[in-house]
């Protein structure tokens, strides 16, 4: 048993015990928490898959921007330390009944397939090619979605802005 | 415990979607529910890192899906939390049985 | 060729005049409506007449053969190549025959109802309806096209149930009115299938064209019309008996003969047009009109028409023995001498001499329209009078109606053909063709034309001579406040056609009117026509006897014959026997069953189908709750599902 295998299997524990801790407990900003632990673990998954650019968007984007962003939106809608309302049981039930039917169905798929290896060369993710690709405009290329990424973050930028403005009182 | 591949990282993004399934379902908050969006998002991610790792390693197609939808993700959240601020803003709660005025 | 446009001005002016008295003449032609009515249709006469000349002297005959022309045609639905329904002209002997009976009649017609109608309240209307009816008929008898012929047919289907309910107040008139229409109506869809087959067959709607193809053994249409067959029967029998029953309805032969006694409730003015000029010869017309292929292509179903004319004529006159409405009578007498003009048709052949049926029957039907619109018209002139319609009122009328009484004796005299009238020659014709050609029918004729002697005398003598009306017995001379006889424009057209039946017999028919076209030499045989003048002088004889003077002599041999007497003055229950079909059969049978099947079973499903939708809404729209998470367990069931569907089962 090798260190990096011992690694693998504490960053997938991390991840996993984090997610369902996020996703059980009644205290809300603790839930924000585990959310956290949770992104990170997938980033440490990232760094071990040696992606360490997708790593590094992962916790910045997420760690550094979605959950603070949630975490200030809780400040913003809840009193501290308030316990959430609990689900009815029947509904927990039964919510846990059908995420594990399909769990279970996913993972027969998945170990009755057999995945086939590409034969190819294989290409260092590296900074550069990643933003040669993705920049590109030859084939392979990915200039047009990051395009219209681009817009589609201005238009939510924009969106957000709109929908959270206080609307101004009609008399004026 | 054996050398982790393919399959130990499809176990872990489908248990990760699961539990945001799960957690979507009985959560009544909307934050901890959008909580549960990101996990179901970040279970998807890893799918794909796996495919492109374990599969095709020639391609980073799969990276680049990965970084889109980490940004659209970004945006989602961004709007998902304006509009939770403005729900709360009307109805001095975010608990989604609040949220039913959209009905027969 | 004719100039077509004054042809087509003639059924036009009296559409022209049917539009600007039915829109405008109950505003601005209060008083003058009948007037313009008449004017419009003495030019039509006159162009009528113009165009008869022309035809039959000019240009309608090349080498000794009258042809078919057609000066107007406009194709109105094209429906492929060859099938198209067009508005057309068709000028041939009988069209134009039919062109100078029609709007003779017709004038006469309007003028008498100048005198008559007057005062009438909706006076403008009913000389619409008339110009509606005239224009009718005038466009059945040029029409160049069987769609055309059909569409004209309902048009005179439609203005003739306008015009018996024209005393739309009262019950039996309405009640005629619409038996009038539901019993042609009936008889059209005879009509309209038989149009189709011989259409379908043929490959045209063109007269000209459908009557070649049809006749000319050699033909695709010929031999697919006589090769298919639905009963034993060739799809062209089937055709020509089915156009047939559009014309027997129209004609009121036997058995759908029931309306004609009841259309008597319109004004009688109306009931001469009917009788004698529009409506009931159209079915003789149309008979004439696909004449050709009747007698070259289907015998049978030709000898199908002349019993059906024999019967009904026979029939028919039984039934006027016993009669006391006067125009029931005369109702009757018609149905008997259009049998007779059906069974000279019958009999015919075609071409040169065997034609002589045809050319008969086209006589008959030209000497007919005199003497009966006469009769109808010398009626309404006695109803006029006595204001009512049954022959026991009557009696002795003979001093107050003097021009009347003349005309109505010429015009019985005409009917129960003594010669020199003009029935008489017809007659002769029609009874020689029956003679040489179905001894069966001949007998039958023989028979009818005595009855018809005996009843037209007995309706003349009730009238005229007999015992003095009970009007006048009870009220003394209650006629001397009366209007009299009736002025000048009653009286003209009495006259003028007092002549017509004296002197139409005289007109060498022929020579104009055969089956081929060609001159036909209709020869007079003296020896022949003793019996049936001999037979109709006795039942004149007979009548005078009973008749002339009050006595007993009628009840006793109504008792003698007690049966056969209610039978007849029952119309033999053939109302009876269509109303038990009807109201019992019908009804009870098909009905019933058929209202209930609609009732239950074809609402039923509408129903069912709009409350099971009701109810499964209003079942399932809790799904509809707004529960976001609800809805994410659906998407996720079914999610799941399609997967299990798709993984395990489409494979």
């Amino acid at each position: 048993m090798s260190g990096a295998n011992i690694i693998f299997y504490l960053l997938a524990a991390i991840t996993l015990v984090s997610a369902v801790l996020a996703v059980t407990t009644r205290m809300i900003f603790r839930a924000a928490i585990y959310l956290l632990f949770c992104l990170i673990g997938i980033a440490g998954i990232y760094f071990w898959l040696q992606y360490e650019f997708i790593a590094a968007v992962q916790i910045v984007v997420y760690v550094g921007g979605i959950v603070v962003l949630i975490i200030f939106s809780i400040f913003l809608t809840q009193q501290a330390g308030e316990e959430l309302p609990k689900q009815k049981m029947g509904r927990q039930l039964f919510s846990a009944l059908a995420a594990f039917c399909g769990m279970a169905l996913v993972m027969l798929q998945l170990v009755q397939h057999k995945f086939t290896t590409t034969a190819n060369k294989a290409v260092e993710p590296t900074v550069s090619n990643i933003g040669n690709q993705m920049l590109g405009v030859e084939e392979g290329g990915y200039s047009l979605p990051f395009e219209v990424v681009s817009i589609l973050l201005l238009a939510a930028l924009i969106g957000c802005i709109v929908i959270a403005l206080k609307s101004k009182p009609e008399a004026k | 415990m054996m050398q982790p591949g393919l399959y130990h990282l499809l176990f872990i993004s489908t248990a990760l979607f699961f539990i945001g399934v799960y957690g979507f379902f009985t959560r009544r908050n909307l934050v901890t529910m959008l909580m549960s969006v990101e996990l179901i998002l970040n279970s998807v991610n890893l799918n794909f890192i796996a495919f492109n790792k374990y599969l095709w390693y020639d391609k980073m197609d799969g990276l680049f899906f990965t970084i889109f939808i980490i940004a659209i993700a970004a945006a989602e959240a961004a709007v998902a939390i304006a509009i939770i601020i403005n729900l709360y803003r009307s109805h001095q709660s975010i608990d989604v049985e609040n949220t039913e005025d959209l009905r027969y | 060729m004719p100039n077509a446009t004054y042809i087509a001005l003639i059924p036009l002016l009296p559409l022209a005049g049917f539009l600007m008295l039915g829109i405008f003449g109950r505003k601005y032609f209060k008083n003058t409506s009948g007037v313009i009515g008449a004017a419009l249709l003495l030019i039509s006469t006159v162009l009528a007449l113009y165009t008869a000349y022309g035809y039959f002297f000019e240009y309608g005959k090349v080498d000794g053969v009258y042809q078919k022309l057609v000066p107007l045609k406009y194709t109105w639905l094209q429906f492929s190549e060859n099938v198209s329904i067009d508005m057309g002209i068709i000028i041939d002997p009988v069209s134009v025959m039919m062109l100078v009976v029609v709007t003779f009649v017709s004038l006469m017609v309007h003028i008498y109802s100048l005198g008559y109608m007057k005062g009438d309240e909706r006076f403008p209307t009913y000389y619409a309806f008339l110009g509606l009816f005239t224009f009718s008929m005038l466009g059945l008898v040029v029409s160049s096209n069987i769609f055309q012929i059909y569409i004209f047919w309902e048009l005179v289907g439609v203005s003739s149930f306008l015009l018996i309910g024209y005393y739309y107040d009262k019950p039996s008139a309405v009640a005629a009115c619409k038996k009038a229409f539901i019993v042609t109506r009936f008889a059209d869809v005879g009509f309209l299938i038989g149009i189709l087959i011989l259409a379908f067959h043929s490959g045209t709607l063109d007269f000209n064209t459908l009557i070649t193809t049809l006749t000319s053994p050699e033909t695709e249409g010929y031999k697919s019309a006589a090769a298919a067959s639905f009963m034993g029967v060739s799809a062209l029998t089937w055709g020509l008996a089915l156009v047939f029953v559009g014309g027997a309805g129209k004609s009121a032969m036997f058995p759908l003969h029931i309306w004609l006694p009841d259309a008597m409730e319109g004004p009688t003015p109306v009931s001469a047009l009917i009788h004698a000029a529009t409506m009931v010869v159209a079915g003789v017309f149309l008979v004439a009109r696909l004449f050709p292929v009747f007698a070259i292509s289907s015998p049978n179903a030709l000898t199908m028409v002349g019993y059906v004319g024999a019967i009904s004529a026979l029939i028919a006159a039984i039934i006027a023995c016993t009669q006391t409405d006067i125009k029931r009578v005369l109702a009757y007498s018609t149905m008997s001498q259009i049998g007779y003009m059906m069974f000279a048709l019958g009999v015919s052949k075609y071409g040169g001499e065997e034609g002589l049926g045809y050319t008969a029957s086209m006589f008959h039907l030209f000497t007919h329209a005199m003497f009966k619109a006469l009769l109808f018209l010398g009626a309404g002139a006695v109803i006029h009078y006595i204001h009512s319609n049954e022959m026991k009122d009557m009696g002795g009328l003979r001093k107050y109606l003097p021009v009347t009484h003349i005309t109505f004796l010429i015009a019985c005299l005409a009917i129960a053909g003594v010669p020199p009238f003009a029935g008489f020659f017809s007659k002769e014709e029609i009874l020689l063709a029956a003679y040489e050609h179905n001894t069966a029918i001949y007998w039958i004729a023989l028979i009818t034309s005595g009855l018809t002697a005996f009843y037209m005398f007995r309706l003349y003598f009730n009238i005229f001579w007999n015992a003095p009306s009970p009007l006048e017995r009870a009220g003394g001379e209650v006629h001397g406040e009366h209007h009299g006889e009736g002025g000048f424009v009653m009286m003209m057209p009495l006259v003028l056609l007092a002549v017509g039946a004296a002197g139409a017999g005289f007109i060498p028919f022929g020579h104009f009117i055969s089956s081929d076209g060609k001159q036909l030499n209709t020869e007079f045989h003296l020896q022949f026509s003793i019996a049936p003048v001999a037979l109709g002088l006795a039942g004149i004889f007979i009548a005078m006897w009973m008749y002339k003077k009050q006595n007993n002599r009628p009840d006793k041999i109504a008792a003698s014959l007690s049966s056969l007497y209610k039978a007849a003055y029952h119309k033999f229950y053939i109302d009876e026997i269509y109303t038990f079909i009807t109201q019992k059969i019908i009804f009870n049978l098909i009905g019933r069953p058929a209202a209930w099947f609609d009732k239950n079973v074809v609402d039923g499903m509408i129903n069912a189908t709009g409350n099971g939708t009701k109810d499964i809404s209003e079942s399932i729209k809790g799904l509809q709750s707004g529960k976001v998470q609800s809805y994410a367990i659906y998407f996720l069931a079914g999610v799941i599902g399609l997967a299990l569907l798709f993984i395990y089962w489409w494979t």
